[in-house]
C-alpha cells in the first residue's frame, strides 16, 4: 500500500455536506429523538446508539470499569448466556457491535428488515439486562489482561500512554481506557454493574439509522428498545487544560524503528477559529502526500513510511497531535524536520495555491462520504453528538470555503506553538538530545 | 473483543435466494476491450461517487527470484509522474478534485484506485491509462523510496514479532511456491533493490491485456464502454505477455516445525498452517467447503474451538481459524490458539489437536451449519452497501484466476456445501505432512 490513511481525523472530516439526503428528525412517543435517512433499496437497517461520557466517566480506583462492562454486555443477557446470544445473533445475520472510546460508547447495529423485531429484542436484552456472570467477567476479563500485556509490548501504545500522561494531569484522559493490569483484576461485578447504570442512560443516548425502515416503525422500535434504561447516569467529568512541556522525551525500547508522537494544545471544536485551523492542518500534515510534512519526511528525505498531524477536540480537551515512525538511526532528523515545519507555518501560514488546494479538497470530499447505511448512519450519530443541526449539511462547505490567508496566519500564530511541542519517542534513538526520560 | 492478537479473518464471500442474486448481477456489467482489457462495471446510485480502479494480474508471487519486493516497489514509483504528469501530480490532482488515491499489492495483483466525485471519471482515467505505459523515473526516485519501503518494512514487520513470526511461518509452507516470499520482500534484497529490475517487472506486466479495470459507483456502463475504449483502448496489447506459470509445490513430506523468539512477544501462541486448495475457475466446490469449514471451527464465539477451548475447558484466551479461497495458486487452511495464562503452548497445542480429532468424530452440528448458510444469505445483502468491497471482490477474482462466472456462481456454490462436502474437506486439508506449526514466545531464559 502507498501509504497508511490518517487515523483519528476528527469528527469533522467525517461530516457531508450538500450531499443529497434527507434527514428526517423524529421525536418517538416515549421522548428520544432520532435522525433518519429512509433508503429503501436494500433490505436492511444500520443502526446507531452513542451514550455520551464512555470511559471518562471510570470512578477513581475502576479504572478500566467502562471498556469491561461494555464488553460484557454481549456475553450473557437476560435468558441468554455468551453462547447463546451469540446464537441468536447469528441465527438471524444480526451484526452488533459494542465500542468503548474516551467520551462515549459506541453501538452499531445491522439486520435484515424481515428480523427487525427479533434483532432488537435480542439486543434490547444486551443493553438493559446484561448478566455480568462470573464465568464470562472471569473469561472476558482475561481477554483485556492479555490486551493489556501486549500494550505494554507495543510501541505506539507506550507512546501514547506516555503522551496522555503528559497532556492530561489527574483527568481520566491521562490514562487508557482498558485500565491497568491491576485496576482490571480489582474489578468486581458489583464494579461492572454500577457503570452499566452510570454510562448508559437515557440523558445521554443520541440515535441514528439509515436503511430500509419508516419513521412510524423506527419509533416504536427504539422506544421498545431503550425505554427501560435509567433516567439519569454519572456526571460528566470536567474541562482539562492540556499544558505540555516541550522537548523530547525518550522511552527506551528495543525495536529498531521509533515511533514519535508528538503534539500540544490544540483548538475547541466551538471555536470561531476551528476552521481556519482544520485548513491549516490539510496543508500542514493531514491528508496524504500534498501535505507538507509528508513531502519534506518521505517524499523528500526518504525518512519515513507515513507522518501526520490532526486536530483532536475531545469532550473536555483539545490537542494538536501527529505520529512518525522511522529508523532508530534517521528519527532525528525526521524530528528536526517536523520541528522546522511547525515553526515555518507559525510564521508564515499557507500560500494562496495551497489554500486553494485544500479547500477544494474538503469541499469535493464531503459529498463523498455518504456512500452508504453505515455510512450515513454513522454520521447522523456524530453529528448529533457534536450539537450540530440537521441542516450543517448544508453550511460545512461555505464555511470551509470561507477560510482566507489571513484566517489560517491568525489561526497558526496562535495554535502552533514550537516551544511546546513535545515529542514522546519510544524506541532506541540515536542522535537525539532527550530533555527529559 | 480481543485487540492485540493476530486475527483470523476470513471473508464470507455471499450466498443469496435468487432474487437477492439476480439483483446483485443487475448491478454488474462486463466486457473487453479490443485490446484485451477486461472492464468490469458496478452500478450503485445512491452517492454521486465512483471508484476507479485497474488491477494488474501480476503480484510479488511473479517477482523473479532474487528481486523480492520490486513489485511493491514498482507500486511506489508508479506515483513519481510519467511523460506529461510531474511526480505526485496525479494524486495532487486527485486531491484537488476532493479524491482520494491510493494502491495496493499482494501476491497475485497489484491495484491502484481512486475514489473520487463520479464526473471526475474521464480525468483518472486519462491518468492512470498514462502510468500504464508512460512511466519515467530517474536513480533519485529509486534511492528516496527504496528508503520509504524499508521504512515500510520497519513498521509493518521489524517492529512486529507477530509479523516477523508469520513470515517465517509463511517460508516454511511453501517449499518451492513464491508465496514463501513476503510480499513486501526480503530486507536483504529489497536493499538492492534498482532501477533496472523495476523497469524490468514493469515492462513485462504492465499492459491492458494483463489488466483488470473495475468501475464502481454512480456511472452508467455505456459512459464507462466510451470513456474506457478512447483511454485504455488505445493502448497497445503486450504481445510477449506470457502465461503465469511459476513454481508450485512438490509433493509434501514431512511437516515443519518451528520456534519463534522474540523480546517483544506479549502473548505467546501457537498457530499451524496446512496447504489448501484455492477456488478455481468452474470449480469452487472444495473452496467452499473449506470457507464453511473455517467458519466452524474458528468463526468466532460459538466455534467449535472457541467454545470447547475458551469457553468449556479454558485453556485459551482466544482460538480461531483462517482460510482465504481467493487466490491463484495453492492457499493454506490455518488454526491458532493463544493459550491462557499458565497453559503451556505445548498444551495449547495438545489441545488444539485433540479438538480437531473430536471434530472429525462428532461431524458437523447441522444448527451451526444452518446458521452459517443464512449468514451468508445476509452477507449477499449487506455487502451491496458497500460498492468499493463488490469492486475489491471482482478485481481480486479476475487477477486470481477466477471468471465473472465464478463470482456469480459463488453463492450458489457456498450454499450448495453439505456437511459431507465439508468432512470430506476437513480429511484431505488436515495432512500433517503438508503443514508447518508454529510457537511464537518469549526467549526462554527471559519468559516466566
Amino acid at each position: 500500500m502507498k501509504y497508511l490513511l490518517a487515523f483519528a481525523l476528527t469528527i469533522l472530516s467525517a461530516l457531508p455536506l450538500r450531499a443529497e439526503i434527507n434527514i428526517q428528525e423524529i421525536e418517538t412517543p416515549a421522548g428520544f429523538d432520532v435522525w433518519l435517512v429512509e433508503e429503501h433499496s436494500i433490505p436492511f437497517v444500520a443502526l446507531e446508539l452513542r451514550f455520551k461520557g464512555g470511559a471518562s466517566l471510570d470512578l477513581p480506583g475502576k479504572r478500566g470499569a467502562t471498556y469491561l462492562m461494555t464488553g460484557l454486555l454481549e456475553e450473557g443477557a437476560g435468558p441468554y448466556d455468551a453462547r447463546g446470544f451469540a446464537e441468536g445473533a447469528e441465527a438471524i445475520a444480526a451484526n452488533f457491535d459494542y465500542d468503548t472510546y474516551d467520551d462515549s460508547i459506541a453501538i452499531s447495529a445491522k439486520f435484515l428488515t424481515e428480523t427487525s423485531d427479533q434483532a432488537l429484542a435480542l439486543l434490547r436484552e444486551s443493553l438493559i439486562n446484561p448478566r455480568f456472570d462470573d464465568v464470562d467477567v472471569d473469561r472476558v476479563r482475561q481477554q483485556v489482561l492479555t490486551g493489556l500485556q501486549g500494550d505494554a509490548k507495543d510501541p505506539d501504545t507506550i507512546a501514547s500512554n506516555r503522551f496522555s500522561a503528559l497532556a492530561y494531569g489527574d483527568h481520566p484522559y491521562a490514562t487508557a481506557y482498558e485500565g491497568t493490569i491491576e485496576s482490571v483484576q480489582a474489578l468486581t461485578r458489583e464494579d461492572l454493574q454500577a457503570a452499566h447504570q452510570g454510562a448508559m442512560a437515557k440523558d445521554r443516548v443520541y440515535i441514528s439509522a439509515a436503511g430500509d425502515i419508516t419513521p412510524d416503525e423506527l419509533a416504536r422500535l427504539v422506544d421498545a428498545l431503550l425505554a427501560d434504561l435509567p433516567e439519569t447516569g454519572l456526571p460528566m467529568p470536567g474541562h482539562v487544560d492540556v499544558a505540555m512541556p516541550g522537548g523530547t522525551i525518550v522511552v527506551p525500547f528495543e525495536t529498531p524503528q521509533s515511533v514519535a508522537l508528538f503534539g500540544h494544545e490544540g483548538i475547541a471544536i466551538e471555536d470561531p477559529d476551528y476552521f481556519a485551523a482544520y485548513v491549516m492542518n490539510v496543508v500542514l500534515g493531514g491528508g496524504g502526500f500534498e501535505a507538507r510534512l509528508m513531502d519534506e519526511v518521505r517524499e523528500k528525505r526518504g525518512l519515513t513510511y507515513g507522518v501526520y498531524s490532526y486536530l483532536v477536540s475531545r469532550d473536555h480537551a483539545a490537542i494538536y497531535a501527529g505520529r512518525v515512525a522511522s529508523a532508530n538511526d534517521r528519527i532525528a532528523e525526521a524530528i528536526e524536520v517536523i520541528r522546522a515545519e511547525w515553526a515555518k507555518m507559525r510564521d508564515n501560514g499557507v500560500s494562496e495555491d495551497e489554500l486553494r488546494r485544500a479547500k477544494t479538497y474538503l469541499t469535493g470530499a464531503y459529498p463523498l462520504r455518504f456512500d452508504g447505511n453505515n455510512a450515513i448512519a454513522n454520521i447522523l450519530v456524530g453529528m448529533q453528538m457534536q450539537g450540530f443541526p440537521a441542516d450543517y449539511v448544508e453550511t460545512r462547505n461555505d464555511r470551509v470555503t470561507a477560510v482566507t490567508q489571513d484566517d489560517v496566519a491568525r489561526v497558526a500564530k496562535r495554535l502552533l506553538k514550537p516551544e511546546a511541542l513535545t515529542f514522546v519517542v519510544v524506541g532506541q534513538p540515536e542522535g537525539l538530545e532527550a530533555t527529559a526520560n | 473483543m480481543l485487540r492485540n492478537v493476530l486475527k483470523a479473518t476470513v471473508i464470507l464471500v455471499s450466498w443469496a435466494c435468487a432474487a437477492i442474486a439476480q439483483e446483485a448481477e443487475d448491478q454488474v456489467t462486463t466486457f473487453s476491450l479490443d485490446n484485451g482489457m477486461e472492464v468490469v462495471v458496478i452500478e450503485d446510485h445512491r452517492a454521486p461517487v465512483v471508484v476507479h480502479m485497474v488491477w494488474y494480474k501480476a503480484g510479488s508471487a511473479d517477482e523473479p527470484a532474487g528481486s523480492s519486493g520490486v513489485a511493491h516497489f514498482l507500486e511506489h514509483l508508479l506515483f513519481k509522474g510519467t511523460k506529461t504528469l510531474e511526480p505526485g501530480e496525479l494524486s495532487r490532482v486527485v486531491a484537488e478534485n476532493g479524491g482520494s488515491d491510493n494502491a495496493f499489492t499482494s501476491y497475485d495483483y497489484t491495484a491502484y484506485y481512486q475514489r473520487i466525485a463520479s464526473d471526475r471519471l474521464e480525468l483518472m482515467m486519462r491518468m492512470e491509462s498514462d502510468r500504464m505505459v508512460n512511466l519515467q523515473l530517474d536513480e533519485g526516485d529509486i534511492a528516496t523510496e527504496r528508503a520509504v519501503i524499508i521504512e515500510e518494512r520497519n513498521q509493518r514487520t521489524e517492529n512486529d514479532p507477530s509479523a516477523l513470526f508469520r513470515e517465517q511461518n509463511s517460508a516454511a509452507l511453501y517449499m518451492n511456491h513464491r508465496y514463501g516470499v513476503p510480499v513486501i520482500g526480503w530486507r536483504h534484497e529489497m536493499e538492492g533493490l534498482n532501477l533496472d529490475q523495476a523497469l524490468a517487472y514493469y515492462k513485462r506486466n504492465y499492459a491492458p491485456n494483463n489488466a483488470v479495470l473495475v468501475v464502481a459507483g454512480d456511472v452508467e456502463a455505456e459512459d464507462v464502454r466510451q470513456l474506457a475504449d478512447t483511454y485504455y483502448g488505445a493502448l497497445p496489447a503486450n504481445p510477449d505477455l506470457t502465461d503465469r506459470a511459476r513454481p508450485q509445490e512438490p509433493r509434501q513430506l514431512a511437516e515443519r516445525r518451528l520456534v519463534f523468539e522474540d523480546p517483544r512477544v506479549a502473548q505467546p501462541y501457537v498457530m499451524r498452517s496446512y496447504l489448501a486448495p484455492e477456488r478455481n475457475a468452474g470449480d469452487q466446490k472444495d473452496a467452499a467447503a473449506l470457507v464453511i469449514l473455517s467458519e466452524i471451527l474458528g468463526g468466532g464465539q460459538t466455534s467449535v474451538l472457541t467454545r470447547k477451548l475458551a469457553f468449556d475447558q479454558k485453556l485459551a484466551v482466544y482460538a480461531g481459524a483462517y482460510y482465504d479461497a481467493m487466490s491463484l495458486d495453492q492457499s493454506n487452511f490455518g488454526l491458532i490458539v493463544v493459550p491462557a495464562p499458565g497453559v503451556t503452548l505445548q498444551q495449547a497445542e495438545d489441545a488444539m489437536d485433540q479438538v480437531v480429532a473430536e471434530f472429525m468424530v462428532e461431524g458437523v452440528d447441522p444448527a451451526q451449519l444452518e446458521r452459517i448458510k443464512f449468514q451468508i444469505h445476509a452477507q449477499q445483502i449487506y455487502a451491496r452497501d458497500n460498492v468499493d468491497g463488490l469492486a475489491r471482490t471482482y478485481g481480486s477474482a479476475l487477477t486470481s484466476g477466477l471468471t465473472i462466472q465464478d463470482v456469480q456462481d459463488w453463492p450458489d456454490v457456498l450454499a450448495a456445501v453439505t456437511a459431507n462436502d465439508i468432512m470430506e474437506a476437513a480429511r484431505k486439508v488436515f495432512d500433517r505432512k503438508s503443514s508447518v506449526t508454529g510457537w511464537l514466545r518469549q526467549p526462554q531464559e527471559a519468559a516466566e
